[in-house]
């Protein structure tokens, strides 16, 4: 269904003269679209812009589209900090191995579940369902991760947790349910077992719908800080992740700045300005936005596979 | 889902006898199946016991056994206080307005992308108008700070430079409803609007055709086709979100707000509220209460909505 999405609509290959009311119309959605565009736009070239450009001239003009004095200055001193590469190395650790772990889970219970004969299936999903409607809550989900099965302080908080997504389970199903039975059927005659199938046959056929899910796994990794802000303190700051760090250096600037600088007892130099901020941004979502072209298609694959009822 | 409900609503003892099935004819489907229903079990249903921290006096060194049981003690303090009237009215009124203004907006994109005929324009646009989905809240919130601060901030720059007076955006809470929606459509409208492209473009066209050669302006064919045909998936999307208004969006407002007490007349929704009780106050009980709160009505409001879509227009109905 979504290889439709790029193949024109009516608007595009009508022959059909436009009215003048249609040619103001098109004209006006032509305008709205390009505002909302820049609109959506500015921000990626302020940030990218602010971080190139010298602190005094930011603290003077404030920000502007194009660097008034260009400057490497905040990048050096993002390069020299060592609490961004550490930051990487967790987030990416964490976005492999925890969409692997991830990907293994839902792929199998999914699987299972699209199988026409395993007569558990509606049940398996009604008690995967109920904890997208019902689920403890907060405090509930602090006090198992704190209490009973002390994670805080690891690196296992960051994953264990976000291990399987009901949604995402059962968005993995109806891509399964589209295989036709009789793949797994003839192979289940020639004596190969479950597991096998699903690894040999269903998953290699199933490779957009893998991506998808993945990609969907992978960036709720990639972007986790919720966790960090819970259970990581800042005495375990080597598991931080990139998007809680940027949180925290955020804040360390709002800190600063709303005192003088001598007493918090650091010298204008090393305080994180704002420069450094925005490079900070760059370098750590950049990295993302750059892949996002790339990976539009499986997004709108996902979305119009999710608005179909499981 | 439905065939889910349905089944096990008809065979009630089927269930064990399918399981037993299962075990004996599907051994490898079971196996399969294991480490999900493991994972569920810890880490959504056994947190579930925790909940009746919401009726103890939790106190950390005796754990939830040992700590005393208070009954409804908690749920009264917080339905007496003036926070419980607050976050709810804030969590509500403004999931609303996210929800209303979102949708509206992603479907009038939705249509001005599939009315512009220039394909290289629809490609990039279409690009752009998803990306700040992927920008944090963090992010937004600096940029914020750079747009709204009195000292220099952009906005304020102009308006003085206009002769206008100086808005304190971080002291002034009336203000964030608006600017809150703002910031909800800039960030997830362009986002939203890539289900409804994918249902306008799986539309038949030929309809569409057929409308324009017997007279239709482009403007009836979006009032009288596209917008009637876009309505299932609307009220779907609609009622999926409708089911969430209990869940505070905490990513944004606490990363937009922060701990800065002068907007939470507004702006403190019950998941920052209960976040701050967690943190900031010892009385674990409490903030359990709370978030109990919030979990059932959440289940009550997904459950009214369903069964009432359901009697409207069951085809929509999620399960």
């Amino acid at each position: 269904m979504a290889k439709q999405i790029s193949d024109e609509t009516y608007a595009a290959k009508s022959k059909i003269k436009m009215t003048t009311g249609d040619k103001v119309l098109n004209g006006f959605f032509y305008l709205f679209i390009t505002l909302f565009s820049i609109a959506c736009l500015i921000p990626f070239i302020l940030v990218v812009s602010s971080s190139l450009t010298q602190e005094q001239t930011l603290n003077q003009y404030g920000y502007s589209l194009w660097p008034r004095e260009f400057s490497l200055d905040a990048y050096r001193l993002v390069t020299v900090s060592s609490d961004i590469p550490q930051a990487y190395l967790v987030t990416i650790f964490i976005t492999m191995f925890g969409t692997l772990l991830s990907m293994l889970f839902t792929c199998a219970v999914a699987y299972a579940m699209s199988v026409k004969n395993f007569k558990s299936r509606s049940a398996l999903a009604l008690f995967i369902y109920f904890t997208m409607l019902f689920n403890g809550g907060l405090v509930a989900n602090y006090l198992l991760m704190t209490k009973t099965l002390m994670l805080q302080n690891t690196i296992w908080v960051l994953i264990f947790p976000a291990i399987c997504n009901a949604w995402n389970i059962l968005l993995m199903r109806n891509f399964f349910n589209g295989i036709p039975d009789s793949l797994a059927e003839s192979a289940k005659i020639d004596g190969a077992n479950d597991i096998i199938i699903l690894f040999k046959i269903i998953l290699p056929i199933s490779l957009p719908g893998i991506a998808t899910i993945g990609l969907f796994y992978a960036l709720s990794y990639w972007n986790e800080w919720y966790k960090c802000l819970l259970y990581i303190d800042s005495n375990h700051g080597q598991y931080y992740t990139l998007q809680y760090l940027i949180q925290r250096i955020l804040r360390q600037v709002n800190y600063a700045a709303s005192q003088p600088a001598e007493a918090v007892g650091l010298n204008s130099v090393s305080l994180p300005t704002y420069a450094y901020r925005m490079a900070t941004i760059v370098v750590s979502t950049g990295p993302i936005i750059l892949l996002y072209p790339f990976l539009q298609k499986y997004f709108v694959q996902g979305l119009t596979v999710g608005s179909v009822k499981g | 889902m439905k065939s889910a409900t349905k089944q096990s609503k008809k065979k009630k003892g089927g269930f064990l006898a399918g399981l037993a099935y299962d075990i004996k004819h599907n051994p490898y489907l079971c196996l399969l199946c294991l480490p999900a229903i493991l994972w569920f079990c810890i880490f959504a249903y056994s947190p579930l016991v925790y909940l009746l921290t919401a009726f103890k006096k939790y106190q950390p060194t005796q754990g939830l056994w040992g700590s005393e049981w208070v009954g409804l003690k908690n749920f009264q303090a917080f339905f007496g206080s003036d926070a419980f009237f607050r976050v709810t009215f804030n969590t509500i009124f403004l999931n609303a307005l996210f929800i209303v203004t979102s949708m509206v907006v992603s479907i009038f994109i939705a249509i001005a992308l599939s009315e512009v005929g220039n394909k290289m324009f629809k490609k990039i646009t279409q690009s752009v108008v998803i990306l700040p989905h992927f920008i944090s809240w963090t992010v937004i919130a600096l940029l914020c700070e750079a747009l709204l601060k009195t000292q220099n901030g952009f906005i304020n720059n102009f308006l003085t430079s206009i002769g206008l007076e100086k808005i304190n955006f971080y002291q002034d809470a009336g203000v964030w409803p608006a600017l809150l929606v703002f910031l909800r459509i800039w960030q997830g409208a362009g986002y939203g609007s890539i289900v409804y492209l994918a249902t306008i473009a799986g539309l038949d066209q030929e309809m569409f055709e057929a409308a324009r050669v017997d007279g239709a302006t482009r403007g009836q064919c979006i009032r009288y086709l596209t917008l009637p045909l876009l309505k299932t998936t609307a009220i779907m999307l609609f009622i999926m979100n409708i089911g969430k208004i209990f869940n505070g969006d905490f990513g944004m407002i606490y990363n937009l707000v922060g701990t800065n007490s002068m907007l939470y007349r507004t702006t403190d929704v019950i998941d920052t509220y209960v976040y701050r009780m967690l943190v900031e106050s010892t009385n674990i009980g409490q903030s359990a209460a709370v978030s109990f709160y919030q979990s059932v009505m959440g289940f009550v409001i997904v459950m009214a909505t369903n069964a009432l879509t359901r009697k409207l227009d069951p085809d929509s109905a999620l399960f």
